[in-house]
């Protein structure tokens, strides 16, 4: 099963790659504050899946590369994505037996602690504020959860990941 | 990711249970501490810049990626125009055009009697710029802030601190340059300020962005202050940084709040920081190539502003 050199690594880099792709992907003006935090969510699928392979450092470097991206301070979101990630690969043997709406309550809780602490380096750096619309994007992760959970599910055992 | 490797040895066909290498949190605080520092290093900093405009370049697929489905929607749109529409836009343009060389020519000769008059007078003025167009590249930054980033960079010249302008008024400057592309602080962002003067009575004033929405403010007004509603902003050139007399916005609100010791005015950009597609990058000519082609050469083609 597992060979010298491990299998479906590049599943991993692709689905990061959408995940950024959707990250600055233009919306209209009206919905674009509810953009879905799609690298935490594809990143944290990996960690409570594939600890072994996504860690803190993947994390870390998935949040730099959104910092590329994006424009931000660079660490912004490597600081919050390392810090779930921590988390999630902690607590992943618990988490992976729960059903997946505990598991979808879970991750909206380490998804509310990313924005926390992405909005605290906001603050600590004196850049403008968002307002409290901020905090939707968590609500749709939750409900988007189960379906990339199912999503990746099928995709990593296609590629012999998971 | 690293203990991986340790643990997918081929007699090792279970995946393990505990996980290898140099413990979670050992390596969270190597990563948060990695953060922090990187955090106050291009905060406080501007060593970053390089490392940054590098990567970019890594960076820059993905956003012409991003820049793609929007590209198509309007080629397709252009494509589905009828010819019915395309005719009514030519006889449009057409007549904006006549228009326009009409203005111009009374521009040019208004220009030439300015410039005599200044050089009477022996002050110096800023005669032309050079102008690049560049596009907006479709692509989101982070949303509280107004930055867009256009498709011209460093290997076109454009620097930082360079003025942007689109077909109506001021746009903006240009705060970071990459090879490709670049990104532009628009001056309805909160951190941007720029001096302008009313068109009207030459008062100097600095317009801070808001922030919030299109909007700009007029900082530090006096109470007795000339300015009313519908005033023409336009850039004083006193940062050296704008060139002077382009208009940037109009006054919509002037309000004496009591509790103030200030005038409150707003205004709104004359530039459609939304809207507009392509922008121009405007390069000053510096005031020694200003004499000499004031002195050289009567007239000034290249330099058209």
């Amino acid at each position: 099963m597992t060979d010298a050199a491990p299998r479906g690594g590049w599943l991993i880099f692709v689905s990061l790659l959408v995940a950024l792709f959707l990250t600055v992907l233009p919306m209209p003006a009206a919905t674009d504050a509810f953009r879905p935090q799609w690298v935490v969510l594809v990143a944290l699928y990996w960690c409570l899946t594939v600890p072994e392979r996504f860690g803190v450092f993947a994390a870390f470097a998935a949040g730099l590369a959104v910092d590329l991206v994006t424009g931000s301070l660079f660490g912004q979101h490597a600081l919050g994505l390392s810090l779930i990630a921590y988390a999630a690969v902690e607590l992943h043997q618990r988490i992976r037996l729960f059903p997946l709406w505990q598991q979808a309550l879970f991750v909206w809780v380490l998804l509310l602690v990313e924005r926390l602490l992405n909005l605290w380096v906001l603050a600590a750096t004196g850049q403008p504020l968002p307002f409290l619309i901020y905090w939707v994007p968590t609500l749709l992760g939750l409900l988007l959860w189960p379906w990339l959970f199912v999503i990746l599910n099928d995709l990593g055992r296609r590629a012999g990941l998971v | 990711m690293r203990g991986g490797s340790i643990s997918s040895r081929p007699s090792d066909p279970i995946k393990p249970l505990f996980l290898r290498g140099p413990s979670p949190t050992l390596r969270v605080i190597l990563a948060v501490v990695c953060a922090l520092g990187l955090i106050i290093a291009d905060h406080r900093f501007d060593h970053l810049e390089r490392v940054r405009s590098l990567l970019s370049v890594l960076a820059y697929p993905l956003h012409l990626a991003v820049n793609v489905p929007a590209a198509l929607v309007r080629a397709t749109r252009d494509r589905l125009t009828d010819a019915a529409q395309l005719r009514a836009m030519t006889t449009a343009l057409g007549r904006e055009n006549l228009l326009l060389k009409a203005r111009l020519q009374q521009f040019e000769s208004l220009e030439a009697e300015n410039m005599r008059l200044r050089d009477l007078l022996g002050s110096s003025f800023n005669i032309g710029e050079r102008v690049l167009i560049a596009e907006i590249l479709a692509v989101d930054l982070t949303p509280s802030r107004q930055q867009v980033m256009v498709n011209k960079g460093a290997s076109s010249g454009v620097f930082v601190g360079q003025p942007v302008l689109d077909a109506n008024a001021v746009m903006g400057q240009v705060i970071r340059t990459n090879p490709f592309s670049s990104v532009v602080l628009l001056i309805t962002d909160s951190d941007h300020s720029l001096p302008v003067e009313v068109n009207r009575n030459g008062l100097r004033a600095i317009a801070a962005g808001s922030g919030v929405g299109q909007g700009l403010e007029l900082l530090f007004i006096p109470k007795n202050a000339d300015v009313r509603e519908g005033d023409l902003l336009v850039t004083s050139g006193m940062g050296e940084r704008f060139p002077r007399g382009y208009p940037v916005a109009r006054v919509t609100t002037v309000r004496q709040d009591p509790d103030n010791p200030f005038t409150t005015v707003l205004a709104e950009p004359t530039a459609r920081l939304d809207r507009s597609r392509e922008v121009l990058l405007v390069w000053t000519l510096d005031p020694q190539m200003q004499q000499k082609a004031l002195t050289g050469a009567e007239s000034s083609e290249d330099a058209t502003p």
